[in-house]
């Protein structure tokens, strides 16, 4: 890949998508676009790249698709997943009792996995049965993970990260060396294709909003940009969760909580104070 | 540290196993079927067993029943690890009171996910 190739992919990338390629991830770049050349009947890569730096919509889309990072699994980690449902979810279950609507969102939801975890806390707690209305919201860049996480069909590797065997005869069925999730999950849980970078309107106020492990790879302005939207979104009482090793400046580390979960600072009802904070 | 008896039949399996769980800060001992690990049983009870299911003498199924009359049923950690990878076979030892399942073939990553699930890690 030579320089100028390197570049314009780069380039392509920072504006499509907010992530930051570095040269550091040249052979990463060429192994995972390797596949996109020969999808579009390239003889190889710098052929690829030779379609930059204006290359037509669907190349740049599936180029963007495959250099996003897609790793997840059921429960990936543990600890934030028992803290939402051993005290987040009973907090919020008290907040909200008024209204009884809760509304989450995984932010970069990949293959689903993230989301399914949390629809069987959901499913757990039973609160579809107390006429609660649970809006479930995963999005991803990638319409390719979009439309696994919609089929929810997992091989017998991916079921046995993270999820226990009582939740995997509980929540899916056989289907030879793979499963299905059960359609009640998926009933919980809508999925579609979605950018950081767009604008976050059309989702309104959310109570819990997961971005795990994502916004580390976006460029310093998209970050701070997405936190201000973010900022916006998150209802008042609100909870922000990234990875364990994510930090977000315009918000507040909850102290009694495993690494990765933020809120709202105090006082900063609106967006200025937010940025300023 | 905690010590976990490993059974299966298959040399090269329990190798694999043994190499994982040591790297996870286990000690180890191996059985190659079920009488063995029962005798294993006897002489130190561990924290937790890997159970394959196929093997002769006494199958892991078997073992686990028998290991289940004995004390006071519950202790210690089974975790079946087997290529009878379907529904009905995952039940029956959830019933004869396994902990957890592992599917063949698996991996560093999946082996540390169920312990994990266990409470062993």
């Amino acid at each position: 890949m030579t320089p100028d190739a390197f570049a314009n992919l780069a380039d392509m990338l920072r504006r499509r998508s907010g992530l930051v390629l570095t040269p550091d991830k040249i052979q990463l770049a060429n192994s995972r676009l390797a596949p996109v050349a020969h999808l579009f009947g390239f003889k190889g890569v710098a052929a690829l790249l030779a379609e930059f730096p204006h290359p037509r919509e669907e190349i740049a889309q599936a180029v963007t698709e495959a250099m996003t990072t897609n790793e997840t699994s059921f429960f990936r980690d543990r600890d934030p997943f028992n803290h939402f449902r051993d005290i987040l979810l009973p907090a919020l279950t008290i907040a909200r009792a008024g209204r009884r609507r809760l509304r989450i969102w995984c932010a970069a939801g990949s293959t689903g996995q993230e989301a399914y975890s949390l629809a069987m806390i959901l499913d757990e707690a039973s609160l579809a049965a107390f006429d609660w209305r649970i809006d479930l919201i995963a999005t991803d860049l990638s319409a390719a993970a979009i439309a696994r996480a919609k089929d929810g069909v997992y091989s017998q590797f991916e079921v046995q990260r993270g999820l226990p065997i009582q939740s995997l005869l509980k929540n899916f069925t056989q289907e030879g060396n793979q499963w299905r999730v059960s359609d009640r999950l998926r009933r919980m849980v809508s999925f579609r294709t979605f950018n950081l970078l767009d604008d976050f309107g059309w989702l309104g106020e959310i109570d819990l909003v997961f971005c795990r492990n994502v916004l580390l790879y976006f460029d310093g302005p998209s970050r701070t940009m997405i936190f201000a939207k973010l900022a916006d979104i998150l209802a008042s009482d609100g909870t922000l969760v990234l990875g364990a090793t994510e930090s977000a400046d315009a918000f507040a580390a909850v102290s009694d909580a495993p690494r990765g979960f933020f809120v709202r600072p105090r006082g900063a009802a609106t967006r200025a104070t937010v940025l300023a904070g | 540290m905690k010590h976990c008896l490993v059974v299966d039949d298959s040399r090269v399996i329990r190798k694999v196993a043994c190499r994982i769980l040591e790297s996870l800060q286990f000690a180890t001992e191996e059985a190659e079927d079920g009488a063995a690990a029962l005798d294993a049983c006897r002489n130190k009870m561990p924290d937790v067993i890997l159970l394959d299911w196929q093997m002769p003498n006494m199958t892991g199924i078997e073992f686990l029943r028998t290991l289940r009359r004995q004390n006071d049923g519950t202790a210690p950690i089974v975790v079946f690890c087997t290529t009878e990878n379907d529904v009905g076979h995952i039940t029956e030892a959830l019933n004869a009171g396994a902990n957890e399942y592992i599917m063949k073939p698996f991996d560093r990553e999946i082996l540390e996910a169920k312990l994990a699930q266990v409470g062993l890690l």
